[in-house]
C-alpha cells in the first residue's frame, strides 16, 4: 500500500501520515513514512508519503505507484497526480491556497482541477466545512482521512486505536467526529 | 518491548539514551535537529544548544574526557564549521566514547549545497557507519560508542535527510549503565597536541585506522543479502542502498555496508567475484566506487548515477535492468505553478526587507527564514554563502568598494549572529569598514523550527538563563553607533538606514520584534479591503501569501491574516484596515 499524502505546510500533512503509519503498523505490516521538515514548511508545498507491506524498501513512493492521494489542497492534488498508479484512487480538499506566483498575479491558478480526475476512482469534498463542522479547522486532515477509510479495509477499532495513539486526549472528540463526518460525506458520494 | 515507528532522528535519541550517553552539545541544522530535541526529552541526559557546531563538538570532547559519554550532532555545512576540533580530536581520541552524527541533504531540502560528508572520514581518518533505517540509527548510535572507547576514537554517525525523516518500526531497550566508570586521568602525552605529542599519536591514528579495517571485514553492520543468482551485484548503503533494493529487488544480490569508513576490503573484493556485474549505488559523490576502482575491481557506478540529488527507484531500475517504469494513470500535470515557500503571515522579517527593496540596497544575506527575502517580490538579497558571511562578507565588500558603503547593509538573524557574527563583526570593528549590519532579533531560531539560542534566555530544557544583549554586545566589539527599531515600523526605518549609511563609521541597526509562530505572540484581528482601494496593488509589493489580487480585485484572506497591519502602512490610500470583532471594517 502506497500513500502519498499532500498540502501546504501548516495543513497538518504529518498527523495524517502517522495516523495511517499507526493502522498499519496494527495490521502487523512492515510500515516507512517519509515526511517534511525544515524550510519547505513555510507556506511551501510538503509531500508525506506512507508505505506498508510484508516489505518495504524505501520510504518515498515510485511515480504511477501511489495506490491512494490525499491532497489536503486542490492544486497540489493536480501536482502529484501523476505519481497514481493505474487502479489508483484519490481524495481532495478542494480548499484552495493560493500560492505567492498566484497573488502576485504572475500565474493562474489552474482551472477546473476536477476535471483531471476520473470520477470513478476519486472524490473532491470540502473537508474545511466539515473540520469545522466537527469542531476545529485543524481537523482537515482528519476529515480526509474518514473519507479515504471507505476505500480501505480497516476495521473501525483500528481507526480508533490510531487516532487515540496520535491525537492528544483532549482533541480525541474532535477528531473522531471529523473522522465520521469525511467517512459519511465519502460514502454519499 | 513493543515496536513503535520511529522517526531516524528520534531513533539516534533512543540510541544515545540506551548506550548510557549522558551529555549532548549540538546546534540545530534542518535534517539533524531533532535527534538533540529528543535527547533533551531525556532527564538521564544533559543536553544543551551550543552557540555554533565548533562549540558543541569541543564541549562533548570535554564531556569525553571528563568520563561521561557524549554526542554533538549537526547537518553537512555544520560539520564544516565543527572540522577544526574534529581533525585533532582524531590525533587524541576520547576517554569515555564520542559520537558525532552529521546529517547529508542530498537533493538540498533544505541546505546551501549538497557536500558528501563522508569525506570528513577519510580526511580526518575517522571511522564512520552509516544507518540505512530508524533501527539501524538506533543500533548504530550504540555500536559508535561501543567503537568509540573500543579504538579509543570519535566516530562519525552518517545520516541523510531520508533516514533522519522517516519513520519506521523501533523496539525500545532499556538504558544501559553497566559499562565501567572511566574516570578522566592527567594525560599530557595524550591529550596535549603540541607538535611533539602529535608526532607521537600520528602513527597511532594511522594503527587505529588499520586495525578498523580489520574489524570492518568480519563486522555484521557489513552484510551480504543474497539474490536469485541473476549476476547483478550491487554496493551500497544508507537510503541509496534502500532505493537499490526497492528497485531491484531479488534480481540483484547487495553488499550493504554499514561502516562507510574504512572500508573493508577483502569483503568488497570478495563479493565482487561473486558476480558478473558489479554496481556501485550511492547518492552524492563516488566514495565506495574510486575505493573500489583503487583495488582493481571492475564496476560500473557514476557512469550511470547522477552526482546531483536523491536517487529514484525508476532511475536505478532503468540503469540497471533496462526497464521503464510501467506507465501510471496520468503523465505529470503541465503549468502547475511554483509554490514555493514564503516568509509567514505577520511574519517581522517582511517589514524589513520591503523597505530595502525600496531603497534598492545591495544586501549580504545569511542562512535563515529570512533567507526568504531573496524572493520576489521583496528580492531584497544580493549573497547568501553560510552561517555569518552576511557580516565577513560585507566588510569585504565595502572595503573593497568604499563608495559602495553608501547603498550596501548585511542582513543576519539573532542566532546566526551568535553562532558566526560575533567575529565578522569584530573584524569590522578591527580593520574599521564603514559597514552597516542589520540584526534581525525575531526571538527565537526560526527556519530550523524554534530552538533557543543564547539571545533567548532560555536554554533547550526549558530553563531560565541569561539572555546575551545585542546591543550591548555590539557596543563591546566597539560599534559606536547601534539602534533598535521594531521591524515593522518601515516609515522610521528608511530615514534610520539613510542616516547609518551616511555615517563614516561602523554601525549596527537590531530590528526587533518576535516571530509570530510563538506560541506567546497573540494573533491580531484581520485586516480587509474597502472602498478606497484603487486596486493599484502597492500591497502586493510584500509578499504576504495573505493578500491576494488573484480576483482581479485585492482581498485579504481572513484565516490567513495574522493581522500585522504591514500591508496598511504600505496602502496610500487607506483602503486597508482591521475587521472589528463584530466582522466590519473599522
Amino acid at each position: 500500500m502506497n500513500i502519498l499524502i499532500t498540502g501546504v505546510g501548516g495543513q497538518g500533512s504529518l498527523l495524517a501520515s502517522r495516523i495511517l503509519g499507526s493502522v498499519f503498523t496494527q495490521q502487523g505490516l512492515e510500515v516507512k513514512v517519509s515526511e517534511v521538515h525544515g524550510m519547505s514548511q513555510r507556506g511551501g508545498g510538503v509531500v508525506t508519503t506512507v508505505r506498508a507491506g510484508k516489505s518495504v524498501y524505501s520510504p518515498l513512493i515510485t511515480d504511477g505507484e501511489a495506490d491512494l492521494l490525499i491532497a489536503l489542497e486542490q492544486m497540489e492534488a493536480l501536482r502529484w497526480l501523476h505519481t497514481l498508479s493505474p487502479s489508483g484512487k484519490a481524495a481532495v480538499n478542494t480548499y484552495i491556497i493560493p500560492p505567492l506566483p498566484v497573488l502576485t498575479g504572475a500565474s493562474e491558478y489552474p482551472q477546473d482541477i476536477e476535471s483531471a480526475f476520473d470520477p470513478s476512482r476519486s472524490i473532491f469534498l470540502n473537508a474545511v466545512k466539515l473540520a469545522e463542522e466537527a469542531g476545529s479547522i485543524k481537523s482537515v486532515n482528519v476529515v480526509m482521512l474518514g473519507a479515504v477509510s471507505v476505500w480501505l479495509n480497516i476495521g473501525p477499532e483500528l481507526w480508533r486505536a490510531a487516532l487515540t495513539d496520535c491525537v492528544k486526549p483532549k482533541l480525541l472528540a474532535v477528531n473522531e467526529t471529523a473522522f465520521e463526518l469525511g467517512r459519511q460525506m465519502a460514502l454519499r458520494s | 518491548m513493543k515496536e513503535r515507528l520511529m522517526l531516524g532522528n528520534e531513533a539516534v535519541a533512543r540510541g544515545l539514551y540506551e548506550a548510557n550517553c549522558a551529555f549532548v552539545s549540538s546546534y540545530p541544522g534542518t535534517p539533524s535537529t531533532e535527534i538533540t530535541e529528543y535527547a533533551a526529552e531525556y532527564d538521564d541526559i544533559y543536553a544543551e544548544w551550543a552557540p555554533n557546531e565548533k562549540v558543541a563538538a569541543e564541549a562533548a570532547y570535554g564531556a569525553s574526557l571528563a568520563g561521561v559519554r557524549a554526542f554533538s550532532g549537526m547537518k553537512h555545512v555544520g560539520l564544516n564549521v565543527a572540522a577544526d576540533p574534529v581533525f585533532t580530536a582524531s590525533y587524541t581520541g576520547v576517554n569515555a566514547g564520542l559520537v558525532i552524527a552529521v546529517a547529508d541533504d542530498p537533493g538540498m531540502h533544505s541546505s546551501q549545497n549538497e557536500q558528501d560528508s563522508r569525506h570528513y572520514a577519510r580526511a580526518a581518518k575517522l571511522p564512520m557507519l552509516e544507518p540505512a533505517d530508524s533501527l539501524e540509527c538506533r543500533d548504530y548510535t550504540k555500536l559508535a560508542f561501543e567503537l568509540s572507547e573500543r579504538f579509543d576514537t570519535p566516530v562519525f554517525l552518517r545520516l541523510s535527510t531520508r533516514i533522519s525523516h522517516s519513520r519506521s518500526a523501533v523496539a525500545e531497550s532499556p538504558r544501559d549503565e553497566t559499562a565501567p566508570a572511566r574516570p578522566y586521568v592527567k594525560n599530557p602525552a595524550k591529550y596535549v597536541m603540541v607538535p611533539a605529542n602529535a608526532r607521537r599519536r600520528h602513527p597511532l591514528v594511522e594503527r587505529r585506522m588499520a586495525d578498523m579495517a580489520v574489524w570492518s571485514e568480519g563486522a555484521s553492520v557489513n552484510r551480504v543479502i543474497c539474490g536469485k543468482g541473476s549476476g547483478i551485484g550491487v554496493i551500497s548503503s544508507g537510503i541509496a542502498f534502500q532505493t537499490a533494493r526497492e528497485a531491484l529487488g531479488d534480481n540483484a544480490a547487495y553488499l550493504k555496508l554499514g561502516m562507510i569508513h574504512p572500508l573493508p576490503d577483502k569483503l568488497i573484493s570478495d563479493f565482487a567475484k561473486t558476480v558478473d556485474k558489479l554496481y556501485i549505488i550511492e547518492e552524492l559523490d563516488d566514495v565506495i566506487e574510486s575505493h573500489c576502482r583503487a583495488l582493481g575491481i571492475e564496476c560500473q557506478g557514476k557512469e550511470l548515477f547522477s552526482f546531483e540529488g536523491e536517487y529514484t527507484v525508476e532511475a536505478v531500475r532503468k540503469a540497471v535492468l533496462g526497464v521503464s517504469a510501467e506507465r501510471g494513470a496520468a503523465p505529470k500535470a503541465a503549468d502547475v505553478p511554483g509554490r514555493p515557500p514564503v516568509l509567514c503571515p505577520g511574519c517581522p522579517h517582511r517589514g524589513l526587507f520591503h523597505v530595502l527593496n525600496k531603497m534598492k540596497l545591495t544586501v549580504t544575506g545569511d542562512i535563515g527564514c529570512y533567507t526568504l527575502g531573496a524572493a520576489p517580490p521583496l528580492s531584497a538579497m544580493d549573497l547568501t554563502l553560510c552561517m555569518g558571511a552576511s557580516v565577513s562578507a560585507l566588510h569585504g565588500f565595502v572595503k573593497a568598494d568604499p563608495e559602495a558603503a553608501k547603498r550596501t547593509v548585511g542582513v543576519l538573524g539573532d542566532s546566526t549572529f551568535a553562532h558566526s557574527g560575533l567575529t565578522g563583526l569584530m573584524n569590522i570593528v578591527y580593520n574599521q569598514s564603514n559597514a552597516t549590519l542589520i540584526i534581525l532579533d525575531n526571538a527565537i531560531t526560526g527556519m530550523t523550527g524554534h530552538q533557543q539560542n543564547p539571545t533567548t534566555g532560555m536554554t533547550l530544557k526549558r530553563r531560565p538563563t541569561h539572555s546575551l544583549d545585542l546591543a550591548a554586545v555590539c557596543r563591546a566589539l566597539g560599534v559606536g553607533r547601534v539602534d533598535v527599531i521594531d521591524s515593522h515600523d518601515i516609515d522610521a526605518m528608511e530615514p534610520l538606514l539613510r542616516e547609518h549609511l551616511a555615517l563614516d563609521e561602523p554601525s549596527v541597526i537590531i530590528a526587533r520584534r518576535p516571530c509570530v509562530l510563538l506560541p506567546e505572540i497573540d494573533r491580531q484581528a484581520p485586516l480587509s479591503a474597502n472602498e478606497k482601494c484603487k486596486n493599484c496593488k502597492a500591497c502586493l509589493r510584500i509578499g504576504c501569501p495573505a493578500v491576494s489580487a488573484a480576483g482581479g480585485s485585492v482581498s485579504i484572506d481572513a484565516t490567513q491574516c495574522f493581522g500585522c497591519g504591514l500591508c496598511a502602512r504600505v496602502c496610500r490610500f487607506g483602503a486597508l484596515d482591521k475587521v472589528k470583532p463584530g466582522g466590519e471594517p473599522s
